[in-house]
C-alpha cells in the first residue's frame, strides 16, 4: 500500500496529485505529517508543498472542467470533513483520466459524494449570509461573530465585500479563531491575539456604538410585531433557522 | 454655575433623544403589525452590484435574514408608511371603521431605520406599503418621497419593493418604477362581485389599471434598453400580487385560472396566496373560521409551482369536475392518479417533461437524471442518492432493474390509500407495538 504524507493544506493536496502522476504511483491513503502509519503500509512518500506544482495542477483542472466544478472542489476542501482530502484526490484523478468532464456522472459514488458535501458547505455559506448580524462598535467598525459547522466563511467574502462595501467590518469565526477585516478596500484575514472577550459573541455595552442598543431593540420589537399568532409554527422556524445560530441573533435573545 | 447650566442642556437633549426613540419604537410596532398580513416578502429578481460610494447590493436570488415564529421568512423591512386609511375593506385590519392605533412615519425616520437595519445585515431591503390617506395620489407621492430619498440622497443600492396604490395616476406609477425593484398591486378577492361586497369602494378596474401601467412601463423600458444599453431600469424585478383565500366563496379553480392568466403577462413574477385570518370578527359578510385555511393555502402554492416550473396547464390541475384541490394529497400526485395511462415512465428513455411529471421527482432530480443518463444507465440506488422521493416515485417509474410496484400497473385507489395511510398510522401512539394477550 502506498501512503503519502503532506501538510494538510490545499496546495499540499494538489502537490500530492502532481507527484503521484510524476511518480506514476497513486497513494491509497493521505496522512498528515504526524499521523501514525497504518498496518501493512508498504511505501511511504513525503510530499513537500510546492506552489509551482500545485498551481499547474489547478490550472490543468480549470482547463479540463468548468469553473463550477472547481469551486465545488474548493467547497469540499473547506468542509474539513475527515477523508474529504482522499475523496478529492480520487475525484481529481478520475477527472484527469477521463476524456471529458465527469461532473455529471452521478452513477459514480465519489462524484455523488463530492456533490453532496459541496452542497452541504454551500448551504452553510448561505446560512452565514443570512444570519450574520453586525453590531456597530464605538469605533464605527461593524462586528459579527460566527461559528459555522464547516469552514464556509471564506466563501462568503465576495458577497460581504460587495454588500457592505461602504462600511468597515469584521466577521470573526469564534470556533476557528480567525476572521476577516474589511477596511473599505479589501478584506484581509486576521487573527486577534486577545479574542477571549469576543468569544461570547456579544459586544460589551462600553464597546458598542451609542445607538447600537437602540437599533437592536427596534429590530427585536419589529420581529415580534411581525408574527401572526394564528399561524404559529415553531418547528418550521427551527427548520429554516437552526438553533445553533440563535445565540448570534438579537431577535432570539 | 456654567457647568450646571451646560449639564441641564445636555440632559434636556438626552431626554428628547429618548422620547424620540420611544416614539419610533411605538410607530415601528404599530406599523409592522399593520403590514404583517401582506405575505409577499421575497427579495428576488434583481441583481445589482455595489457601486463606489453607494450602500448595498441586490443578490438576485433573494435572501431570508430571519424567520418569525410562524415560520415565515423575514427578508425585507415590511412596513407601512401610515395606517390611516380612507377605505373600509372588510378583510383588512386597517379599515376605516376599525378601532386600531393610527400613526405614520416621517420620511426621515423610515429612511434612517431602513439604512441602519440594512447595515447590520438584518434585512435585504424595504417593502413599503401604506394605508390610503386623503386620496391615492397623495399617498403614492409620500411613498415615492421615501424611496426617492433612499435612492438619490443616500445612494441606497439594496432592494425596494413598493406597493402601488389602487387608483394612483400613471405618472406616479412610472415615477415609482424608477426607484423600486418590484411594484405590486394586490387583487385580494378574485371575483369582482365578491370584491364589491367586501370592499364597496374598490372595483377590479382600480386594481388592474395600475397593474397595466406597471406592465406598460416595464415593456417600454425593455424596448428602450435594447437601444440604449445603460438606460435606467424600470421595476427590474417585475410585479407581484396577492389573493386572500377563504374569505369568499371562490373555488380553487377560479383562483388558479386567474393566476394562470396573470402569469401569461411577462411582468407578473409571483402570485401570493394568503389564507384568510379573521382579523375583523364582528363582520357578518365574512365567514367565521376557526383556523386559517393553511392546508388549502399550501396546496395552492404547490399548484402554482406546477404551473410555473413543471409545465402544467391550469386545466390539468383543476377543472369543472374537480374545482377544488385535493387536501389529502398534493396536486402533482392527484394528476398522476387521474392519468394512470401515462405511467410507468421509463427513466432511461423518457423525455425531461415527462420525468418532471412523476410524483416524487422535482426539477433538480429531473435535471440530474437527464444529465446522468448520458454516462450510464440509471439504477434505483442512484435515484435515492440524487434525492428522488422513492416513497412516491416507486409506483410510477421503471428503470433498468427496477420495475414499478404492482407489476407495472398503476392502481390509483391502492396508491392513494397507501400514501395517505402512513401519515395517520404514525400519529397513533404505539401503533407498531406488538400486543400480547395474557389469558387470565
Amino acid at each position: 500500500m502506498i501512503v503519502f504524507r503532506y501538510d494538510k493544506t490545499f496546495d499540499g493536496l494538489l502537490t500530492a496529485v502532481f507527484e503521484a502522476y510524476s511518480r506514476k504511483a497513486f497513494p491509497e491513503k493521505l496522512l498528515s505529517e504526524t499521523e501514525p502509519l497504518p498496518l501493512f503500509a508498504g511505501q511511504e512518500h513525503r510530499v513537500s508543498t510546492d506552489t509551482g506544482k500545485s498551481g499547474r495542477v489547478w490550472k490543468a483542472l480549470n482547463k479540463k472542467v468548468p469553473k463550477e466544478v472547481c469551486s465545488m472542489l474548493m467547497h469540499v476542501w473547506l468542509s474539513e470533513l475527515e477523508g474529504s482530502d482522499e475523496l478529492l484526490f480520487r475525484y481529481i484523478r478520475k477527472t484527469f483520466d477521463a476524456p471529458c468532464s465527469i461532473a455529471g456522472d452521478f452513477t459514480d459514488d465519489d462524484i455523488t459524494e463530492v456533490a453532496k458535501i459541496a452542497k452541504k458547505v454551500s448551504r452553510e455559506r448561505l446560512r452565514l449570509i443570512q444570519f450574520v448580524r453586525f453590531q456597530k462598535a464605538a469605533d464605527d467598525i461593524f462586528f459579527a461573530p460566527v461559528s459555522p459547522v464547516y469552514n464556509a466563511l471564506p466563501l462568503t467574502l465576495p458577497h460581504f465585500t460587495d454588500r457592505f462595501a461602504s462600511q468597515k467590518w469584521l466577521i470573526y469565526d469564534i470556533k476557528r479563531r480567525y476572521g476577516y477585516y474589511y477596511d473599505l478596500k479589501t478584506a484581509a484575514e486576521v487573527t486577534l491575539d486577545d479574542d477571549r472577550r469576543l468569544l461570547s459573541g456579544r459586544l460589551n455595552e462600553e464597546l458598542m456604538a451609542q445607538d447600537e442598543k437602540l437599533f437592536q431593540d427596534l429590530w427585536k420589537s419589529y420581529f415580534r410585531a411581525l408574527t401572526i399568532k394564528e399561524r404559529i409554527n415553531p418547528r418550521l422556524q427551527r427548520q429554516h433557522m437552526p438553533r445553533r445560530f440563535w445565540k448570534f441573533l438579537p431577535e432570539k435573545n | 454655575m456654567f457647568s450646571l447650566c451646560h449639564n441641564s442642556i445636555l440632559s434636556d437633549k438626552f431626554s428628547s433623544f429618548v422620547k424620540m426613540n420611544e416614539q419610533i419604537l411605538y410607530k415601528l410596532k404599530v406599523l409592522a403589525e399593520s403590514a404583517k398580513y401582506d405575505v409577499s416578502c421575497s427579495s428576488s429578481g434583481t441583481t445589482r452590484k455595489s457601486r463606489p460610494g453607494a450602500t448595498g447590493s441586490a443578490a438576485g436570488w433573494g435572501i431570508c435574514h430571519s424567520f418569525t415564529e410562524d415560520g415565515r421568512c423575514v427578508s425585507l423591512l415590511k412596513i407601512m408608511l401610515a395606517n390611516y386609511c380612507m377605505y373600509d375593506c372588510a378583510y383588512c385590519i386597517n379599515r376605516r371603521s376599525n378601532d386600531v392605533r393610527r400613526t405614520a412615519f416621517t420620511v426621515q425616520e423610515l429612511v434612517e431605520l431602513t439604512l441602519e437595519f440594512y447595515r447590520r445585515n438584518y434585512i435585504e431591503g424595504l417593502f413599503l406599503s401604506s394605508g390610503v390617506m386623503n386620496n391615492p395620489d397623495y399617498t403614492m407621492e409620500r411613498m415615492i418621497r421615501v424611496v426617492k430619498d433612499l435612492r438619490t440622497v443616500h445612494r441606497y443600492n439594496g432592494y425596494i419593493h413598493m406597493k402601488s396604490i389602487p387608483g394612483a395616476s400613471p405618472e406616479l406609477v412610472s415615477e415609482a418604477g424608477k426607484y423600486a425593484d418590484r411594484l405590486s398591486v394586490n387583487i385580494e378577492i378574485p371575483k369582482e362581485q365578491n370584491l364589491k361586497l367586501l370592499a364597496p369602494e374598490k372595483n377590479h378596474q382600480s386594481i388592474y389599471r395600475p397593474m397595466f401601467y406597471i406592465q406598460q412601463g416595464i415593456s417600454a423600458n425593455t424596448e428602450e434598453r435594447k437601444r440604449f444599453r445603460h438606460a435606467p431600469r424600470f421595476a427590474p424585478a417585475g410585479q407581484s400580487t396577492q389573493m386572500i383565500i377563504g374569505a369568499t366563496d371562490e373555488s380553487d379553480k377560479d383562483i388558479l385560472r386567474l393566476s394562470s392568466a396573470l402569469y401569461q403577462r411577462p411582468s407578473m413574477k409571483r402570485v401570493y396566496y394568503s389564507g384568510y385570518i379573521p382579523v375583523n370578527t364582528n363582520d357578518s359578510r365574512l365567514p367565521a373560521l376557526k383556523q386559517a385555511p393553511l392546508a388549502r393555502e399550501n396546496r395552492l402554492y404547490q399548484a402554482d409551482w406546477l404551473m410555473r416550473f413543471y409545465g402544467f396547464r391550469v386545466n390539468e390541475i383543476v377543472d369543472d369536475t374537480f374545482p377544488y384541490l385535493d387536501l389529502e394529497i398534493d396536486p402533482k400526485l392527484t394528476w398522476a392518479l387521474r392519468h394512470p395511462e401515462a405511467f410507468p415512465v421509463d427513466l432511461n428513455k423518457a423525455d425531461y417533461e415527462m420525468i418532471l411529471r412523476v410524483p416524487g421527482i422535482g426539477v433538480k432530480s429531473a435535471r440530474l437524471i437527464v444529465v446522468s443518463r448520458r454516462h450510464g444507465r440509471i439504477t434505483s440506488s442512484m435515484l435515492k442518492k440524487i434525492g428522488v422521493a422513492m416513497k412516491r416515485a416507486k409506483y410510477f417509474i421503471t428503470c433498468n432493474e427496477l420495475t414499478p410496484c404492482n407489476g407495472g400497473e398503476v392502481q390509483p385507489e391502492y396508491i392513494r390509500k397507501v400514501l395517505t395511510e402512513k401519515k395517520s398510522a404514525k400519529k397513533e401512539p404505539g401503533g407498531r407495538q406488538l400486543t400480547i394477550l395474557f389469558p387470565d
